[in-house]
């Protein structure tokens, strides 16, 4: 009874911003549970796949490939593929934010570039402490001019970050002289990222603990209520004194912030970045986070939905990898699977008119 | 009542016979039977909801009718579409234009039936036709110019053509001059004229009765869905107009008026305030008191609203709240004690997809919160309180979207409530709700002022305003332009009011 009863109970908008993070709803659960149950009604499935869908498939795509592929459960296995994804989690994560708002950061790349190369050549000078923060506040700073200029400027966000996107890489790509910046020689730099605690790369433990703090901050703070205001209706959550404004000048911040950590942590891992490096990232950071079941039109989403969207990806690719199949094949069906993800959204936001 | 019982003469246009249509609970047609003359100007007045722009939008094809038929010509016809209704050489330029700004006034003009072959536009052609379509209308438009760029009453006529040119021979003017500039809407007057000369029938729709007696040929007057009469235009007067929509039948029950104390506190001062679309306005409201704007729809009231509450900059005076100026935006006026609950609920007040609880506490999450996070279980109980108060039984984390209109709009009150302001302003607070939830509506706009409240009220229905508020301020134009008290609060002071020397004048700048 009592599990049914929080079963349907949970709403599914706000069930557990840091549910994946934070393992199963956390005990101080809202004491609505009793008028829920009752007054909840009946959901199709496709809108239960919509609204805790993504954790379908990625359960799913676990047992499969567990099932077929012996190297998989391997701890190893799995650490590595947690590792790989820390940097896009990490971004993605912090993307979420802003896409809840209704905006779209597409400079996340080439920050996530800037801040690695920074990191990268200042640790050969003033130490990896100065590099490091020198790349979180560059992060900050591009943040908080996309910030502005999409609010202040009235600028639509998907054009302002991907030019922002040019310059920076441009800065990059002059600060380097365009050159691979290798910091093989110090890898006092490569502690950041790789030192390994309980098995764990301190890179997933750095994702792992963004990931805790942004699914708080966006669940259970004032300001993350604030996010999906904004996203949801901006003039009416206006109307009702948020700020706005401010709310997505702080959202594009986190989000840039995020991009130069991740940026940082490649850097940290490989030694090495370039101006380059950034190439995909925006694309592929936003395909976690829709897969994941975040609207592109705001208002909606939760960070363990794009951890769950990004482990689901990384899941496919490495199953892919296992057994050998033709990458391009994986390509496809990451396409795919990105459609059916905004398709359902679509549908589910259709049926609500 | 010389209504139209006339059989249907040659000389008729359109007939509309026993049409009605209703909105949910609301008759908004009743029954309605007129005659249109082929050739004529017929114009169609009322207060706001008698039902005039229903029933053009039911001649035009925009709204189905629940019964009733509409005879062109004198054979029955039903249009399903506003393209439908076209078809038939019925047109309507509506308020709301539906222009395509960048392309130009030729292309505008013929878009959808331009003249081409194996697919391309034929420039020239469409130039030539455009040419004669001018010359034969008398107006004077620059065929090349981008549409967007064009004086608002330019892009009227740019509309008029439209319907011209395809071969329109009843055409709907559904309020055409209430965004005119004087000597803009003295243009159209002109090209209502020669449309009549040139043997179109117009329909006018307009709350400009100077406007509607000098133009048009019959006159019909709605009051609550049904028609009043219809009559020649040369026998009526403004005043004659006027009498003729009073007297809607008081159907509702308003909560009891406690009269504010006369020495109580100043609670809204505003000063001299402009703003777009508001000229130097300004009023009081007492703790206690419930204060009515009324007004026609367009007036500018709920400009007023918005500039107040700093939805809107003010472009010169000040609003003071209490003792304090404020000023700098919907945050400020929530922290100095204003609340609004806003025209349109969809768009400016719910955030739909999120839960009833966010949507109640937005406002006033500083209350519940500490070190920058919700304290779910405060959170949780504040607003099961002001739930409470406003009667609304949903549950709290019920997405507000299933919500009825009425515990939507309660749902915005226990908003305002939560805040405890000692301002409220509500426009058009019952808008699409039932009547049951109007009555509650009433109780808690009351029960507010009871307890100190100073209140500013928006309504387009007379009788809440005359139901509810203490003191009535009637808006026109941007500006207020009467006060009513006590036995002066009458229905035909605040249409007097609102529409008296009812010419389009541009409001001097």
């Amino acid at each position: 009874m009592t599990e049914d009863a929080q079963r349907t109970a949970v709403p599914p908008q706000e069930s557990g911003a840091a549910g994946l993070a934070a393992g199963p709803e956390s005990a101080g659960a809202p004491p609505s549970t009793s008028i829920t149950g009752a007054a909840r009604g009946r959901r199709a499935p496709l809108e239960w796949v919509a609204h805790g869908g993504i954790l379908i498939p990625l359960v799913v795509t676990f047992v499969v490939l567990a099932a077929i592929s012996p190297t998989f459960l391997h701890f190893t296995n799995l650490l590595n593929i947690l590792d790989q994804q820390s940097a896009i989690m990490t971004v993605a994560a912090a993307g979420t934010l802003v896409l809840i708002c209704g905006g779209l950061d597409l400079s996340v790349g080439a920050t996530y570039a800037l801040a690695g190369v920074t990191a990268a050549q200042l640790t050969q000078t003033a130490g990896p402490a100065v590099g490091i923060a020198a790349g979180l506040l560059l992060g900050l700073l591009v943040g908080l001019a996309n910030g502005v200029i999409v609010t202040r400027f009235k600028i639509n966000s998907l054009i302002a970050t991907l030019a922002m996107s040019y310059v920076i890489t441009g800065v990059a790509t002059i600060s380097t002289k365009g050159n691979l910046i290798v910091a093989f020689d110090h890898p006092e730099f490569q502690k950041f990222a790789a030192t390994r605690i309980f098995g764990f790369t301190s890179a997933s433990l750095i994702m792992i603990l963004s990931v805790i703090v942004l699914a708080i901050v966006l669940g259970l703070t004032t300001f993350g209520r604030y996010v999906y205001a904004t996203g949801g209706n901006s003039e009416a959550a206006r109307l009702a004194g948020v700020r706005v404004n401010g709310t997505r000048i702080a959202a594009f911040a986190i989000s840039g912030v995020a991009a130069s950590l991740g940026g940082i942590i490649d850097a940290s891992r490989t030694l090495s970045m370039q101006a380059s490096s950034g190439g995909f990232l925006a694309f592929t950071v936003l395909a976690g986070i829709v897969v994941g079941g975040t609207s592109i039109l705001g208002g909606e989403g939760a960070v363990w939905r794009t951890v769950a969207g990004c482990l689901f990806i990384a899941m496919v690719g490495n199953g892919f990898n296992l057994e050998g199949l033709d990458p391009f094949y994986q390509q496809i069906t990451l396409g795919l699977i990105l459609l059916a993800a905004v398709g359902i959204d679509a549908w589910s936001r259709g049926r609500q008119r | 009542m010389e209504l139209s019982a006339e059989p249907t003469a040659p000389a008729t246009h359109l007939e509309v016979v026993e049409v009605s249509k209703a909105f949910g609970g609301t008759q908004a047609l009743d029954g309605v039977s007129l005659a249109i003359a082929a050739g004529s100007v017929h114009a169609l007045v009322g207060e706001n909801g008698a039902g005039k722009s229903t029933l053009a939008k039911i001649i035009t094809g925009v709204f189905p009718m629940d019964q009733g038929q509409l005879l062109l010509r004198g054979t029955p016809v039903s249009f399903g579409s506003p393209r439908d209704a076209l078809e038939h050489g019925v047109a309507v330029v509506a308020q709301e234009l539906a222009l395509v700004p960048q392309l130009t006034v030729a292309e505008n003009v013929f878009l959808g039936v331009e003249p081409r072959r194996a697919g391309f536009v034929r420039d020239r052609e469409l130039g030539a036709r455009f040419r004669r379509l001018t010359a034969s209308s008398g107006f004077d438009l620059p065929a090349d110019t981008q549409a967007g760029s064009l004086p608002l009453a330019s892009q009227q006529q740019v509309e008029i053509l439209r319907a011209l040119a395809r071969n329109a021979e009843l055409i709907v003017l559904d309020e055409p001059t209430a965004a005119l500039s004087g000597r803009e809407s003295e243009q159209l007057h002109e090209i209502v004229r020669s449309l009549a000369r040139a043997g179109r029938t117009v329909v006018l729709v307009s709350h400009f009765l100077r406007e509607v007696l000098e133009l048009s040929d019959t006159v019909s007057i709605l009051r609550d869905g049904r028609l009043v009469r219809t009559s020649r235009s040369r026998e009526e007067t403004e005043a004659s107009l006027i009498s003729g929509m009073l007297g809607r039948s008081f159907s509702r029950t308003f909560p009891s008026k406690l009269l504010p104390d006369a020495k109580a506190a100043v609670s809204l001062d505003v000063r001299n305030v402009s703003a777009p679309g508001v000229h130097d306005v300004s009023l009081q409201v007492r703790s206690g008191e419930i204060l009515g704007l009324a007004g026609l729809v367009g007036a500018g009231r709920t400009e007023l609203a918005r500039a107040v509450y700093g939805a809107v900059p003010v472009t010169s005076g000040t609003v003071v709240v209490g003792q304090r100026s404020v000023s700098g935006g919907p945050a400020a006026s929530i922290r100095g004690g204003v609340a609004m609950i806003p025209e349109s609920r969809k768009e400016e007040g719910l955030v739909a997809r999120r839960s009833v609880r966010e949507n109640v506490s937005l406002a006033s999450l500083s209350l519940v919160q500490r070190f920058g996070f919700v304290r779910r279980r405060e959170e949780s109980s504040v607003v099961g309180e002001a739930l409470a108060l406003v009667d609304v039984r949903a549950a709290p984390s019920d997405s507000v979207v299933t919500l009825s209109g009425g515990n939507q709009q309660k749902v915005l009150f226990a908003r305002a409530l939560l805040a405890k302001p000692s301002v409220l302003i509500a426009d058009e607070p019952t808008r699409g709700v039932d009547v049951g939830a109007k009555r509650a509506i009433y109780e808690l706009i009351a029960g507010l002022a009871a307890d100190g409240v100073g209140v500013l009220l928006i309504s387009s229905e007379i009788e809440e305003i005359l139901g509810l508020a203490h003191r009535i301020l009637v808006i026109r134009g941007g500006r207020a332009v009467a006060e009513l008290e006590g036995d002066a609060m009458t229905e035909g002071n605040i249409l007097a009011a609102a529409f008296a020397t009812a010419t389009p004048a541009a409001p001097a700048a």
